[in-house]
């Protein structure tokens, strides 16, 4: 008995379906436009001012653009047959466009596409498709790349510290970035990785914050879900920080607040959401950059130098203009191995196959 | 290794070792009286999100880790009552007390998620801290980390040498026995999972007030089984239970240092290093002293009538 309570609890909690209704109070002759039920899954809390805040703060700013839009939320999917039910349970209720905010939500969502037909699936990072399920996100090296010039000039040890889920391709090319920028500034830098092997254990996270601030690293860096945890360590010890994935992050280091890269996906929200009300929806891979309106470089704190910003900005009108790269060859890995020669560059849509650090980060990339 | 080295992985070895020892004795403790408890994981998590969600409406640490301690003692006591008075299966019990840590630990957490706090902070001890590499290795730590080890050194004194501590090691050992001893297995097995509800619940704290300084969805990560597994390392023996946590506590701050050195080790094979270890430890003590076991460890004392 205990025991079928306390599962239910669970569920429970793993199923905080906020069902927010704002559509509903409008006069039904709104434009005559239709009405349309987003559901949206998270993996996460969506408070982590992280990843999963990022997700929520898009569908929020899609409602504030479409009056006529209702959105369904579900915090703390697992990944797997949960996540199934919660996308099948959303459809039962009406919604014909899923957002399923998590790498690993691909598989159930390309499985409950295949299941309804005429619903829409818009899923974040996806390397498959279906006919109606189309993926988005946005190439970061770019903006790491800024973020390292800013880091570069605001450092007094040269020294950066990253703390990052797992050594995956893209979170690779992040580091790289971030590194090939601040050097491009700053010769002497060099950037410390340590791996936790998952994207949320806070306690590990702090001893890894610590471990690198022990070293003399003066700049941490974030790659997990929520940057809470790193970010605040990096404060109390008086370095700098640089987050990742949500703009709100900075209030957890008013003093060393470098800069972060940030999404914001309120408003390709909004035309997903469109696209589907007028029957315009197709399944595509949108992949954006620095130019698209959902990535962004969080605003700069005040430790960050003036003409540092200056050179920011400069850099990403070059990058806007097609006029610099950023895997700009000649580039060696961090042991020694040419992977980019004189002249030629690494192509950004090629860095799902990047499995280098480059030179000058100290860290293991297998 | 240079000194800075060794003293940030030894620091880095005290501040992951010591939610490990609290969470450690309150497993011992439970097993010293025959109870095995697979539920610390979800007590641990009670404490986590109660200290820190107490320390977030009053900005006060020490009504925190109190408020910690209680809530993880009387979430154990659902435990207790499946288990003692309703004679339940230990095991299954513990696992459905996990779950449902797991799950109301992030019910009352939700609202909070995101929260600030000022971080359980550094005492630095006047004079001993200022000891060159010594100072910032022992003394230089928050408030539960100093009272880690004497809380082991307490409970080791009462297991052995109070007559309550006796009585105790008697139920465990064989509750039928004690019973007809005119003790009342079931009532000092009560007081044994209150206080190791206590413990469980302070560990939890220190891990979102002092290591942590946030809340977030199952944070312990499996720290409640590994305290399991210390136990049997620490042969039901509080005093090595601390050179257990700190030997834990020190391979996950190891691997993590390690990274950070850029040694060139995958951080997978890193990541092993702490159970690599215990299987090696299991290995080498593996047949010694049997006799360590209580001897009515997870059975289910059935009364005598």
């Amino acid at each position: 008995m205990k025991k079928t309570v306390c599962l239910t609890l669970k569920g429970m909690v793993f199923l905080t379906i906020a069902a927010l209704a704002l559509g509903a109070g409008l006069p039904a002759t709104a434009q005559g436009q239709e009405k349309l039920k987003v559901g949206i899954i998270h993996i996460g809390s969506i408070n982590d001012a992280g990843y999963n805040q990022a997700h929520s703060e898009g569908v929020q700013v899609m409602k504030k653009n479409l009056p006529n839009v209702e959105v369904i939320q579900a915090e703390n999917i697992p990944e797997g047959a949960d996540a199934e039910r919660v996308m099948e349970n959303m459809i039962k209720q009406g919604a014909k466009l899923i957002i399923p905010a998590s790498f690993g939500y691909l598989d159930p969502a390309l499985k409950i596409a295949k299941k309804y037909p005429d619903v829409k699936f818009v899923h974040p990072g996806g390397y498959k498709r279906a006919p109606n399920l189309g993926t988005y996100w946005a190439s970061t090296p770019e903006a790491f790349y800024l973020a390292g010039i800013a880091a570069g000039r605001t450092t007094k040890t040269n020294k950066a510290g990253y703390v990052v889920a797992l050594p995956i391709s893209f979170f690779l090319a992040n580091i790289n970035a971030f590194h090939l920028g601040a050097r491009s500034v700053n010769p002497n830098f060099e950037t410390r990785v340590v791996f936790m092997g998952t994207f949320l254990d806070a306690p590990k996270e702090a001893i890894a914050a610590n471990a690198l601030l022990d070293m003399g690293v003066d700049v941490l860096g974030v790659i997990v879900d929520s940057p809470i945890t790193v970010v605040q360590a990096a404060e109390r010890r008086g370095a700098f920080s640089v987050g990742y994935h949500y703009l709100g992050a900075q209030k957890f280091a008013p003093k060393g607040w470098i800069t972060g890269i940030a999404f914001t996906w309120g408003e390709l929200y909004t035309r997903f959401a469109k696209a589907v009300m007028d029957g315009s929806w197709k399944s595509e891979a949108v992949f954006g950059n620095l130019a698209s309106d959902y990535l962004t470089i969080a605003p700069f704190g005040s430790v960050v130098p003036a003409d540092a910003v200056k050179l920011v900005n400069s850099t990403r009108q070059e990058f806007l203009a097609g006029k610099k790269d950023v895997f700009q060859g000649p580039l060696k890995d961090n042991r020694g191995v040419e992977r980019v020669k004189a002249g030629e560059s690494f192509p950004l849509q090629g860095i799902g196959k990047m499995d280098w650090l480059v030179e000058g980060v100290i860290g293991q990339p297998k | 290794m240079s000194d800075i080295l060794l003293i940030s992985i030894l620091s880095g070895a005290v501040l992951s070792g010591t939610p490990l020892l609290y969470a450690t004795l309150s497993e011992m403790l439970s097993e010293r009286t025959g109870v095995i408890n697979l539920g610390l994981e979800g007590i641990m998590l009670i404490g986590a999100v109660v200290g820190f969600v107490t320390t977030v409406k009053t900005g006060n640490h020490a009504l925190g880790i109190i408020a910690a301690a209680f809530a993880g003692a009387l979430f154990n006591m659902i435990f207790a009552f499946m288990v003692i008075t309703r004679k339940a299966n230990q095991l299954a019990s513990g696992l459905a007390l996990m779950f449902c840590g797991v799950g109301l630990s992030a019910l009352i957490g939700a609202p909070f998620i995101g929260s600030r706090i000022e971080g359980l902070g550094a005492i630095a001890i006047p004079l001993l801290s200022d000891i060159p590499f010594l100072g910032r290795v022992f003394f230089n730590y928050d408030i539960l980390v100093y009272l880690a080890i004497p809380t082991a050194v307490v409970i080791w004194w009462f297991l052995f040498k109070t007559r309550w501590g006796l009585s105790l090691r008697a139920v465990g050992e064989n509750p039928t026995a004690a019973y007809a001893a005119g003790k009342n297995p079931y009532l000092l097995q009560y007081q044994v999972l209150f206080i190791a509800g206590l413990l469980g619940g302070i560990a939890g704290a220190h891990l979102s007030l002092a290591l942590a300084h946030t809340w977030a969805e199952w944070m312990t990560a499996g720290r409640g089984f590994f305290a399991v597994a210390l136990v049997i390392f620490a042969k039901w023996h509080p005093l090595r239970a601390i050179a257990g946590a700190l030997l834990f506590g020190g391979a996950i701050s190891l691997q993590l240092q390690m990274q950070a050195q850029g040694v060139p080790v995958s951080s997978f094979l890193l990541d092993m290093l702490p159970y690599v270890l215990s299987l090696v430890v299991l290995a080498l003590w593996g047949g010694a002293r049997r006799s360590a076991v209580p001897g009515s460890l997870g059975r289910v004392f059935q009364g005598t009538e």
